[in-house]
């Protein structure tokens, strides 16, 4: 495994999973705590064998359970920290995401997703969408979900993760599968450039020469609770106003328009490529926030294209958030495969089917 | 004549401890929370900990921690606290951390994270208070609940064959590698007090000296859920629970494995 980039932008090969350690420690994270489970164990093996020499830490937990009781502590310190996993593991940590979104404490989750229900498969899948972007554990919350699609995304998206946790203080997700985990090609490893600083006056470090502090979620006074909701609205509110992020992919022109994330958005580009050079006007939107969800241009888009064709690696969960986005429901078409990947074959049949043609 | 002498007060032998907030307790009449509180509020101001302190509460009656001890505390999820207070320590190892923890929250539903700290040597300090019952939720079987004893989810009496046996941490967590200090005291005398405090005391250096981690468990009282007056419930922790939940020490590392 590589070292940490000395050098800026460098150039590295290397694997999806290894590129989000990269981005994590250029994002100043030094804590890492986690639990093996497959396919995401390279991050937990590059963290162990990276953070110490950087002076961090790097602990394997017991359990998902554990790992992110770690986690909250950890943020609660006031410090940068992350955990990965898959599907299984993240249902484990679902109570403590709760209790750190109720808590407003920043932390970067990684889901390496694979096929579920249940112990599933390890093949890679998009069926942990609605865990993901509808909160996942009790009492109603939102995780800020990102969808890299390449290695350079696991990279950038990831300290974009820790700014946008800081930020809001409220964990992210970012949310990739076994393709895009497993994967390796180039990539510039740029500096870190944090999108703003955050200071963390809430953070537990002893009361020396102040008041004491408590991070909690209990609200047992008056209405307390209430107002703590209506803030937390409020806050993914302005969540969904201003950190929507789409990728327009060669919709000038497009009378079918792909609406895909990750790595089904990636074959589908190659997909995209071939109906271009048949002469089929295809192009996509790809969402690279999922909370928040790009709705304003889904719904821009919908207006302007013949078919919107929702694409993912599970039997259909973003295509319920793209109706809710339009009334023209009658123009939404989808593809699903639930756990494996979509060829670029099978996508380029869909295509041609909904351009009135044959292959 | 001459003026009478000046009657002058003696000095001050026993004050609030700094840590610990001038505020009217909430709990319930007879319950050992308050008492509690005051030993770990004496320990920290004794050692100066206040500023550097960071407590971990757990949910249940035992959460309230807050609201009494002066020092900055994070609130965890039920029974993850040694998780959590793990995360602070490794955070920030120069720091204080205890967990301060009730016997559903450490005895069952966190029994994992209370062995793994204990077997990682945690540098951290737990406070468990075991009154056999859950408190706040109204009185249901712990697993500390004795047997015969009866709680709203065993209305005829824990009966072994079907609910298992009360469950001895103190002894379990000192049969761990990484526990340096376990020890069981009570409060239900003004020398089962002292007593008490030395043995939080022991627990703090335990951490102070980075040790592992220490455990002190207090039998503690429940009379509202109970069903006992005051007096009664201190007699039955000298009694029966007393009998079954031997006071003593049942771990005292006298040197860390590691410099």
């Amino acid at each position: 495994m590589s070292a940490p980039p000395a050098s800026p932008s460098k150039r590295i090969l290397t694997k999806g999973n290894e590129a989000i350690c990269l981005g994590a420690v250029a994002a100043g994270c030094r804590h890492y705590y986690g639990y093996p489970i497959t396919p995401q164990n390279d991050i937990p093996e590059y963290m162990a064998a990276h953070l110490p020499e950087l002076g961090g830490t790097f602990l394997q937990a017991e359990s998902e359970v554990a790992t992110i009781n770690f986690i909250l502590g950890t943020s609660a310190s006031g410090k940068r920290v992350m955990t990965s996993s898959s599907g299984p593991g993240i249902s484990l940590m679902q109570e403590g995401l709760s209790y750190m979104a109720g808590s407003e404490l920043p932390a970067v989750i990684v889901n390496i997703s694979r096929s579920g229900p249940g112990l599933g498969g390890i093949a890679p899948s998009q069926g942990d969408y609605f865990q993901a972007v509808k909160g996942g554990g009790h009492g109603g919350y939102r995780l800020i979900v990102l969808a890299p699609h390449s290695v350079q995304e696991m990279y950038t998206l990831t300290m974009l993760a820790f700014d946008l946790a800081d930020k809001y203080r409220t964990p992210a997700m970012i949310l990739g599968d076994a393709i895009v985990g497993q994967m390796k090609e180039p990539f510039v490893a740029s500096p870190y450039d944090p999108a703003s600083t955050v200071e963390k006056p809430w953070a537990l470090t002893g009361c020396a020469g102040r008041e004491r502090r408590n991070v909690k979620s209990l609200h047992l006074k008056d209405n307390a609770i209430e107002v703590h909701n209506w803030k937390l609205y409020e806050k993914y509110e302005r969540i969904r106003k201003d950190e929507a992020r789409a990728e327009s992919y060669m919709l000038d022109g497009a009378t079918i328009a792909i609406v895909a994330f990750g790595t089904a958005a990636r074959v589908s580009k190659t997909a995209i490529q071939w109906a271009r050079k048949e002469g089929i006007a295809a192009g996509m939107l790809r969402p690279i926030t999922l909370f928040p969800f790009p709705g304003r241009e889904v719904f821009e888009l919908a207006r302007k294209v013949d078919v919107l064709l929702v694409i993912e690696m599970n039997t259909g969960q973003m295509v319920e958030d793209v109706r809710q986005c339009t009334p023209l429901h009658d123009r939404i078409a989808f593809l699903g495969k639930p756990c494996a990947m979509p060829t670029p074959e099978e996508i380029l049949e869909r295509i041609r089917q909904l351009a009135g043609r044959k292959g | 004549m001459s003026a009478p002498a000046k009657v002058g007060f003696p000095k001050a032998v026993y004050t609030r401890p700094e840590s610990l907030v001038d505020v009217k307790s909430h709990f319930c009449p007879g319950c050992h929370h308050g008492t509690i509180h005051k030993i770990v509020a004496e320990c920290i101001d004794r050692y100066g900990l206040r500023e550097k302190t960071i407590g971990v509460a757990c949910v249940g009656c035992a959460v309230f921690l807050y609201d009494y001890i002066d020092v900055d505390v994070v609130e965890s999820p039920h029974g993850r606290a040694p998780a959590v207070a793990t995360g602070v320590k490794r955070a920030q190892p120069d720091k204080f951390v205890f967990t301060y923890q009730g016997d559903g929250d450490l005895a069952a539903i966190g029994t994992s994270e209370i062995i793994h700290a204990a077997n990682r040597g945690e540098n951290l300090t737990v406070v468990f208070v075991n009154n056999t019952t859950y408190g706040m939720t109204g009185g249901q079987m712990a697993p500390t609940t004795m047997l015969g004893q009866k709680t709203s989810t065993t209305p005829y009496g824990r009966d072994f064959r079907s609910d298992g046996y009360p469950i001895r941490m103190a002894e379990l967590l000192a049969g761990l590698e990484g526990t340096a200090y376990s020890a069981r005291v009570a409060v239900s005398t003004p020398a089962q007090i002292r007593k008490a405090k030395e043995s939080v005391r022991k627990a703090f250096e335990m951490q102070i000296n980075g040790m592992g981690l220490s455990i002190v468990e207090f039998l503690s009282t429940c009379p509202t859920n109970w069903g006992m007056k005051p007096l009664d419930a201190q007699k039955r922790v000298l009694g029966e629970m007393s009998e079954y939940f031997p006071l003593g020490v049942f771990k005292e590392r006298k040197q860390a494995d590691f410099a």
